[in-house]
């Protein structure tokens, strides 16, 4: 196996446009695992720790700009105003260790179904930088997953960054584990309203063969909520919210979790996420 | 020669009693403890092993072709190649050592390798040309118990152990009957350091083995055996142990290293990643249980009719042990008049089961103490008072027609356990923990109790004993102590035990315990809560006979009040004097009070030596909603009899309580169609310390008369109640049925 350890961006695209089969770590918190359980042998990997812009984020405009290599830790310290159902998901992610290794761009590179920062940066509409030495090109995250532990990522590819505009209201996510820690998904889901567009966006995990909105229930939601009067929530309109959402995962039975469980329990996070987030907005 | 009264020496500190720093607590806590993943020779190759990834098939052909031709690899051996016998086993020798023909669960090794890294080892092992004809595999009890239907092994029954126990009248009727089918899932021991160990052969034909274990001598007697070496060509030291808790009980990569080692004429370490190690030791038995209790209006119990299934797997291992705790202790800590027990262990294609914390006991307290639930519900009883009023007493008899002798606490202990002021209304925080899914929707709280009931040191008349060799002698011109044992430091404490107790008996504050090797007689196991029992007492029992050594010298003779502590022993500058004439060493093998076997038939017999036990409460926050637990609190009480290092009990009840919370919540192997779902720690889930509430504890302290020091065994007890205790406080909580362990969040929510 061969180690590349390119020390500018421009080198890590070379060398990704040179050897395609070249399987980039950052963290490691997933490659190394497979690596150690001999489920992957790749011909090389493509070490992006040395390239340290990788590793910030700021904001222009109205657009924050969070590097691939940022990791859930400094979301957690960092991003908690900006980004918080970003930051809320970071918090549920493994361990201390892991919170300190993993990153945003690891988990989008993964593609994996349970991501933790996939539902947030769904609900969010964020989007992600892919560069490569063509050039680079923007995709809405909920355009780049095409399905288990699969993206729209070509093989020359790297991720830079994801794109995604500072929380204009609430954001919640939630995240059901069979322990209180240290768990993969066994279903998640993120909640984020934009008052300023009366829009309402969603993210589901570990439901569905790839992270996905629940775009019925968006709309719906975004057309039920009292956004003028800022009144309580109908309860009808909150309980027809989760069945929407449930309607729109497609689980699967699995060592962690049965289909029914994970849409009963999307529903429930649903009901419970919107009511927390327009309480906060209504203040 | 006179006579005088001679009792205990001065309390020197860290004696019985004391709580002394561990000698090898600073390393393992800075992360320096050498375990034996760790060893190390300098040539040493590593070995790998090819494992069947089918539960049944046949071996039809075999290539090692294309793993010898690997550069790097130094040996490449098979079934063919195993120097003696070809199966081994602890009860009964039915495991081959590498797979022949028939292979009778996923994960059997068939071929193992050895190679200059572990790497080229493990890589080497995959590209051998293993051709299997596969076959349906036995997984299901109900089929295993069919005497038509296939056989596991085509040579014995299935059914590998029945124990059935009458006691009283078998057509007992009562007022008020419950009836309930349980099930527990496959547990693992789950430690942390993974099976390893270094294999050396030696100049003189034999092999040194360095290795982590339970018990030395019966690894030594089943490796030399299949290696086809005496006994004494075989010499085991023990190496740094990662956790045990049953899972070393069988061999592992024993014979396998040695096999290649002895082959190469190199040392061979194998070591295991986590995934491997899940297919390379047993688990905790499944079962299946039935219960009927019958009561009279009072909530007195008439009778009690069980019959409990325990799937053994592909391999014998102890389940004929387990089954016969599970049998005998089945009824739990209760007297009753009636009993028709059937403890049955089969035989089936679904991976091996043996030994774990609790053997046998764990899966029949879930069940007990659920009907003993059902039962207050029926008749309108609080829990703890219909388990109060049958609460096992000094004097009453086993359903196995053996006294409880010695103190039986076991209404006491519920009623501290009840006593307990109750858990603070809110919890550090909420089911979800920091996955923030609830704040406070649906959350309702339960509270849940149980006890349990668990033999202490080997049953059934086996000839149960441990060795030790104490030598006292001069260093540096003070008084110093050399203990030296086979018994295994498993994590427990024991190299700290053993200090204490030379302490007290010898005044002589400095002692070193040597390594455990096999160069002394046998401990037997770090086992069956038996080993501060077992070499603790051989321990003192050294100590004792050199105390008499030392008072010969003086020209005393020793006294019958030998242990009378009002009266002092020898001065430390005495005993410095005495030791001028030369060192003193005492080897002695010590033995508990016989046991005697079961009646077939009957299930009659005086099986087991001591009881011990403990009981739980449990106070749980259920989200309804999402089907989510947070233990808030959990409170215990048990007997130890006497608390040889308080510091060491008190850390035996808090992590025997959170594995019985594992598997009350989450700890669970899946096996679907003898296949194993989830090797890995990120789908076998252990508790966290989010998981794990504060504790807190009621240790008495009820010396046993037969026991050294009146101890009781402590490891065992505190897993078993724990696990129903949490799932009651569930049942409280939800009104759910939860009939089965672990509970998963659609149990609870019923989805």
């Amino acid at each position: 196996m061969d180690f590349l350890n390119p020390a500018t961006w421009a080198d890590a695209l070379k060398m990704k446009a040179e050897r395609p089969d070249a399987v980039p770590i950052a963290g490691g918190t997933d490659v190394m695992v497979e690596l150690n359980f001999h489920r992957r042998r790749p011909p090389a990997l493509l070490d992006l720790t040395r390239i340290g812009e990788l590793s910030t984020w700021d904001l222009d405009g109205d657009t924050l700009r969070l590097g691939a290599g940022v990791s859930y830790a400094r979301i957690m310290a960092e991003l908690g105003e900006q980004l918080p159902g970003l930051a809320m998901a970071a918090r549920t992610v493994g361990s201390p260790q892991i919170r300190n290794r993993g990153t945003v761009g690891g988990n989008l590179g993964s593609a994996s179904p349970a991501g933790d920062a996939h539902p947030p940066l769904l609900a969010a509409g964020a989007r992600v930088e892919l560069a490569s030495v063509r050039g680079t090109r923007l995709v809405p995250v909920d355009e780049f997953f095409t399905g288990p532990k699969r993206s729209v990522l070509a093989p020359d590819e790297l991720i830079a960054a994801v794109l995604v505009r500072p929380a204009a209201g609430p954001e919640q996510f939630s995240k059901i584990g069979t322990r209180n820690a240290m768990v993969i998904a066994v279903s998640s889901f993120a909640l984020a309203l934009h008052p300023d567009r009366r829009a309402v966006g969603t993210g589901i995990g570990s439901a569905a063969p790839t992270p996905r909105r629940a775009a019925e229930a968006e709309l719906f939601a975004a057309g039920q909520l009292p956004w003028d009067t800022l009144g309580a929530l109908d309860p009808d309109v909150v309980r027809r919210f989760g069945e929407l959402v449930a309607a729109a995962a497609a689980p699967i039975d699995d060592v962690r979790g049965t289909a029914a469980y994970r849409r009963h329990a999307l529903a429930v996070m649903a009901r419970r996420t919107l009511t927390w987030a327009w309480r906060d907005l209504c203040g | 020669m006179t006579t005088v009264h001679v009792g205990l020496p001065a309390a020197v500190d860290g004696g019985v009693g004391a709580s002394p720093q561990r000698p090898d607590g600073r390393l393992k806590v800075t992360g320096e403890f050498a375990f034996s993943s760790d060893l190390w020779a300098d040539d040493m190759l590593w070995g790998a092993t090819l494992r069947s990834p089918h539960p049944r098939a046949r071996i039809t052909a075999l290539d090692i072709g294309p793993a010898l031709r690997v550069p790097g690899v130094y040996a490449v051996l098979t079934h063919e190649d195993v120097p003696g016998a070809p199966l081994y086993g602890l009860e009964h020798v039915d495991q081959p050592v590498l797979a022949a023909r028939e292979i009778r669960y996923q994960g059997e090794p068939i071929v193992i390798v050895a190679a200059d890294h572990p790497e080229t080892a493990r890589r080497a092992a995959r590209l051998v040309e293993v051709a299997y004809d596969v076959l349906d595999p036995v997984t299901e009890l109900a089929a295993a118990l069919d005497p038509a239907g296939p056989q596991v092994h085509a040579d014995r029954p299935n059914l590998l152990r029945h124990v059935p126990i009458r006691r009283g009248d078998p057509h007992a009727t009562a007022a008020v009957v419950v009836t309930g089918e349980y099930e527990v899932g496959m547990q693992d021991q789950a430690f942390l350091g993974p099976e390893s160990g270094l294999a050396v052969p030696a100049e003189d034909g034999g092999i040194d083995l360095y290795i982590a274990t339970q018990w030395l001598h019966v690894d030594q007697r089943q490796v030399a055996a299949c290696l086809g070496l005496p006994p004494e060509k075989v010499r085991l030291t023990l190496s740094g142990v990662g956790g045990a808790f049953g899972a070393r009980e069988d061999l592992s990569m024993q014979v396998h290293a040695c096999m290649l080692a002895l082959h190469t004429g190199r040392p061979v370490k194998m070591v295991y990643g986590r995934e491997e190690s899940f297919f390379g030791h047993v688990h905790r038995h499944p079962a299946r249980l039935r219960y009927e209790h019958g009561a009279d209006a009072d909530g007195r119990l008439v009778y009690v009719k069980a019959r409990i299934l325990l799937d053994g797997g592909a391999y014998a291992s102890s389940t004929g042990a387990v089954v016969a705790n599970a049998a005998t202790l089945g009824v739990g800590p209760y007297d009753v008049p009636n009993v028709v027990m059937d403890a049955y262990g089969l035989y089936t294609n679904n991976p091996p089961c043996g030994a774990m914390r609790g053997f046998g006991a764990v899966q029949a307290c879930f069940a007990y103490e659920s009907q003993m639930d059902k039962l207050a519900a029926a008749l309108g009883l609080d829990p703890v008072e219909v388990r109060v009023r049958n609460a096992l007493t000094t004097g009453d008899l086993m359903p196995t027609g053996q006294v409880v002798e010695g103190p039986a606490p076991v209404a006491e202990l519920l009623r501290l356990v009840r006593e307990r002021p109750p858990a603070p209304a809110v919890g550090d925080f909420l089911p979800g923990g920091t996955a923030n899914t609830t704040r406070g929707e649906g959350v309702v709280r339960g509270v849940g109790f149980g006890i349990g009931i668990k033999n202490v040191c080997f049953s059934e008349g086996f000839d149960d004993f441990a060795t030790a060799r104490v030598r006292l002698e001069l260093v540096g011109g003070r008084p110093a102590v050399l203990v030296h044992t086979a018994a295994a430091e498993v994590g427990q404490g024991l190299v700290t035990v053993q200090a204490q107790i030379v302490r007290t008996e010898l005044g002589v504050e400095q002692v070193t315990i040597a390594p455990a090797d096999t160069a002394v007689g046998s401990a037997g196991s770090s086992s069956a809560s038996r080993q501060t029992y077992m070499t603790g007492g051989a321990v003192r029992a050294a100590c004792q006979a050199i105390r008499t050594r030392l008072l010969e010298r003086l020209g005393r003779a020793p006294s019958t009040t030998d242990n009378d502590k009002k009266v002092p022993f020898l001065a430390l500058e005495e005993i410095a004097e005495l030791l001028g004439e030369g060192a003193i060493e005492e080897t002695v093998e010590w033995r508990h009070r016989p046991t005697h076997p079961l009646d077939p038939a009957t299930g009659q017999g005086d099986a087991h030596v001591q009881y011990a036990f403990a009981a739980h409460r449990a106070t749980v926050d259920v989200d309804l909603e999402l089907g989510l637990v947070k233990v808030v609190e959990i409170v215990t009480a048990q007997d130890v009899g006497k608390a040889v290092n308080p510091g060491a009990v008190a850390g035996q009840i808090q992590g025997g309580t959170a594995q019985g919370l594992g598997l009350a919540l989450m700890e669970e192997i899946q096996v679907v169609d003898g296949k194993v779902r989830n090797p890995s720690f990120t789908d076998y889930l252990l508790p966290t310390i989010m998981d794990m509430p504060p504790m807190s504890l009621d240790v008495l302290e009820l010396a046993d008369p037969h026991s050294p020091y009146g101890l009781r065994g402590v490891g065992e007890p505190p897993t078993i109640s724990s696990t129903p205790a949490v799932v009651a406080a569930i049942r409280a909580a939800t009104g759910a049925a939860l009939t089965r362990v672990p509970v998963r969040p659609e149990h609870i929510v019923g989805v």
